[in-house]
C-alpha cells in the first residue's frame, strides 16, 4: 500500500484482495463498508493504517461473538465419537488418518469406522491409514449400509475400550437429497447409541472451493448440526476465504487446517495466521 | 443444477434491458455492474470478470447495437456471444491420432482424475476403441485399488506395477503393454498434486517426455474458486494442456471456474463430469451452455 492518501483505489484494492481470497461478494462489500465507517469514526488518515484495521475487523469476525473454545468437544471418561462429513474429494478420509494419529500420540485408543461403502477403494484407503497410524478399522463390504457399519463401529469401540471413534462417510454433494437423508440416518444412529454423540461433527471444506462452500456449510449444518470445520489443502495457493463468510453467516468455527497429505500435516486453526496469509502474495508464500 | 444461480442472476441483470425501446450508455453501465456481481458471485476470477465486462461494454455501446431496433436484445446477444467465446466457442473433441493414443489425466488432489479415467475409458470403449487404464498414482493410499475397481465396473483392463515403482516407468511400460495387447488407447491416471509442488510437477513433465501423450487433460473441480486460474495457468505452463474436464457439475455450483480456466489457458473444456457413477460423463458444448445460462 504505497500510497499518499486513502482513496477509492485503495478501497478497491482491498476489495480485490478479499474477492481473490474467496471471501465472496456480499461479505467483502460489508467488510469494506465497515472499514470505511471505522476509518471515519477513528479519523484515520494514513493509508498504512488501513490494513491493520481491516485485519482487526476480520479477526473479530473469525473469533465470533464470544470467545468460545474452538477446541474439540471430546469427553474424558467415556467413548467420544467424531463424525466426518463433506462433499466429494475434499479430504475427509485423509484428515481422519491425521486426526487418528494426533489422538494416538496423546495416548488415546482410537478406532475408525469405514462408513464410505460407496466410492471405489474407499474402505481400502481408510485401512491403509489405519495401518499407518496403528489403529483398528471397522469395516463391512463395499456397497453395504453405512449406518450399519457405524453401528458396528460403536459396538466394537465400546468392546475394545476405545476413547475415540472416528467415522468416515462417503463424499456427497449437498444437493443430493437421498444422500443427505442417508447421512441424517447415520447421525441419528450415533445419537441413539451414545447419548450426546456425535461429540463433534466436522465438515471438511477444501480451501480451493469458492462460493459453493457456503451452501455446503448451510445444508450439511441443517442435516447434521456441524460443530466445526476442517479447512484442507491450505498448503496450496488458495486462501480459503469462504471460511470467513461461513463464520460470519453461520457461526461455525474452523477447528483444524490441513497442510498436506502426510500424517502430521494437520494443525489447529490459528485465526491470526489465517488472516495474515490472506494478505500474503503467492510469491512470498512459496519462498 | 450447476450454473442455475448464475443463470438467474444474469437474466435478472439483463431483464431490464430486454423490453426497452431506447437504451442509453447509462442503462448499459447499470446492467454491466449487475453482470459483474453475478459473475463474481459465481466464482469467475475477478481479472477475467474485469476483461469480460469491459469487452461487453465496449461492444454494447457501439453504434450498431444501441441504434438498432431492439437495443436490449442486442446487448443480450453480445453477452451471449462473449460468454460462448469465454467457454471456448464451439465443441472441442479429443484428438487421438497416434497408435496407441495416450491420454494423461492431471490435476489437483481430489479433483476427480481417477474417476474420470474410468468414465472416459468407458466412453471411448463405446466408440469402439480399446482402452487400457494405467495406474500411475503410487502415492495416495489405495489409489491403485480404486482404479482397479473402476476398471472392473467398466470392464476394462488396468495396468499396474504396484506402488513401489516410479510413475514414469509405469507410464512407459503401460504404453508398451497396450502395444503388445493390441490396445489402441492408453489412459494414464496420475496422482493429485499442487501446482506449486516442483518435484511433483517435474514428474509429470518426465511422463510427458517419455510417453508423448496425444492429450493432457486437466481435471478441474467445478466448485473451485478464485484459485482456478493459478492452478490452470501453472499446469498449462509446465505441461502444455490440450483440454480440461470439469467435474462435479451435478452439484449446485455456479461454476465460474469453467469460465476462468478457458480464458487463462485457452484450453477448451472437452468433457464434464455429472456424477459419481461411471456413465456420468458428457462432452461439453459451449454454445448450449451459454444459452442455457442466459435462458435463451
Ligand atoms: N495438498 C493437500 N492434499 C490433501 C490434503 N488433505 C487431503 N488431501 C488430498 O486430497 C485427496 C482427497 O482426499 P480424501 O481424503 O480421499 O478426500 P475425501 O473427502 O475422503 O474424498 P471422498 O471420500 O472421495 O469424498 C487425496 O489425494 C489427499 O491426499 C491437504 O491438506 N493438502
Ligand atoms: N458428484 C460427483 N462426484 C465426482 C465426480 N467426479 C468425481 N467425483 C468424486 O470426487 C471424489 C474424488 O474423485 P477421485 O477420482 O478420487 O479424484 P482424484 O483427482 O483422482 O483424487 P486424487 O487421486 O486423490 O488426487 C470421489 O468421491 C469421486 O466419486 C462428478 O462428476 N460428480
Ligand atoms: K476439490
Ligand atoms: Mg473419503
Ligand atoms: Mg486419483
Amino acid at each position: 500500500f504505497r500510497r499518499s492518501k486513502i482513496d477509492e483505489d485503495l478501497y478497491e484494492e482491498l476489495e480485490e484482495i478479499l474477492i481473490a481470497a474467496d471471501v465472496g461478494v456480499n461479505a467483502t462489500m460489508e467488510i469494506v463498508e465497515r472499514l470505511r465507517t471505522e476509518v471515519k469514526e477513528r479519523k484515520v488518515k494514513e493509508p498504512e493504517a488501513l490494513k491493520p484495521l481491516l485485519s482487526e475487523i476480520l479477526l473479530e469476525i473469525l473469533k465470533g461473538e464470544e470467545e468460545e473454545d474452538i477446541g474439540m468437544n471430546t469427553v474424558d471418561d467415556d467413548l467420544s465419537i467424531i463424525l466426518f462429513v463433506g462433499v466429494n474429494g475434499v479430504g475427509k478420509t485423509t484428515t481422519i488418518g491425521k486426526l487418528a494419529h494426533y489422538y494416538k500420540e496423546q495416548g488415546k485408543k482410537v478406532v475408525l469406522a469405514a462408513g464410505d461403502t460407496f466410492r471405489a477403494g474407499a474402505i481400502e484407503q481408510l485401512e491403509v491409514w489405519g495401518d499407518r497410524v496403528g489403529v483398528d478399522v471397522i469395516r463391512h463390504q463395499a456397497g453395504s449400509d453405512p449406518a450399519a457399519v457405524i453401528f458396528d463401529g460403536i459396538q466394537a469401540a465400546r468392546a475394545r475400550g476405545a476413547d475415540i471413534l472416528i467415522c468416515d462417510t462417503a463424499g456427497r454433494l449437498q444437493n443430493k437429497v437421498n444422500l443427505m437423508e442417508e447421512l441424517k440416518k447415520v447421525h441419528r444412529v450415533i445419537g441413539r447409541e451414545v447419548p450426546g454423540a456425535p461429540h463433534e461433527t466436522l465438515l471438511v471444506l477444501d480451501a480451493t472451493t469458492g462460493q459453493n462452500a457456503m451452501k455446503q456449510a448451510q445444508i450439511f449444518n441443517e442435516a447434521t448440526r456441524v460443530t466445526g470445520i476442517v479447512l484442507t489443502k491450505m498448503d496450496g495457493t488458495a486462501k480459503g476465504g469462504i471460511a470467513l463468510a461461513i463464520r460470519r453467516e453461520l457461526g461455525v468455527p474452523v477447528k483444524w487446517v490441513g497442510l498436506g497429505e502426510k500424517m502430521d500435516d494437520l494443525q489447529p486453526f490459528d485465526s491470526e495466521q489465517f488472516i495474515h496469509a490472506l494478505f500474503v502474495e503467492e510469491v512470498e508464500k512459496e519462498a | 443444477m450447476a450454473f442455475e444461480g448464475l443463470s438467474e442472476r444474469l437474466q435478472s441483470a439483463l431483464a431490464k434491458l430486454k423490453g426497452k425501446g431506447k437504451v442509453g450508455e447509462g442503462d448499459v453501465k447499470v446492467a454491466m455492474r449487475e453482470v459483474r456481481l453475478a459473475l463474481l458471485e459465481a466464482d469467475v476470477n475477478y481479472k477475467v470478470v474485469k476483461d469480460f465486462v469491459s469487452k461487453v461494454r465496449e461492444r454494447a455501446v457501439g453504434q450498431e447495437v444501441l441504434k438498432s431496433l431492439t437495443p436490449g436484445q442486442q446487448v443480450i446477444k453480445v453477452v451471449n456471444e462473449e460468454l460462448t467465446q469465454l467457454m471456448g466457442g464451439s465443441q472441442s473433441k479429443l484428438e487421438l491420432s497416434s497408435r496407441p493414443s495416450v491420454i494423461m489425466m492431471v490435476g489437483l488432489q481430489g479433483a476427480g482424475k481417477t474417476t474420470t479415467s474410468g468414465k472416459l475409458g468407458r466412453y471411448l470403449k463405446k466408440q469402439n476403441r480399446k482402452p487400457l487404464l494405467v495406474a500411475g498414482d503410487v502415492y495416495r493410499p489405495a489409489a491403485i485399488r480404486q482404479l482397479e475397481v473402476l476398471g472392473e465396473q467398466v470392464d476394462l483392463p488396468v495396468y499396474s506395477l504396484g506402488d513401489k515403482e516410479n510413475p514414469v516407468r509405469i507410464a512407459e511400460q503401460g504404453v508398451a503393454q497396450a502395444k503388445t495387447d493390441g490396445l489402441d488407447t492408453v489412459l494414464i491416471d496420475t496422482a493429485g498434486r499442487l501446482h506449486i509442488d516442483e518435484t511433483m510437477m517435474e514428474e509429470l513433465k518426465a511422463i510427458k517426455e517419455t510417453v508423448r501423450p496425444d492429450e493432457i487433460l486437466l481435471v478441474v473441480d467445478a466448485m473451485t474458486g478464485q484459485d482456478a486460474v493459478n492452478v490452470a495457468e501453472s499446469f498449462n505452463r509446465e505441461l502444455g494442456l490440450t483440454g480440461v474436464v470439469l467435474t462435479k457439475l451435478d452439484g449446485d455450483t455456479r461454476g465460474g471456474a469453467a469460465l476462468s480456466v478457458k480464458s487463462v489457458t485457452d484450453c477448451p473444456v472437452k468433457f464434464v463430469g455429472m456424477g459419481e457413477k461411471v456413465d456420468a460423463l458428457e462432452p461439453f458444448h459451449p454454445e448450449r451452455m451459454a444459452s442455457r445460462i442466459l435462458g435463451m
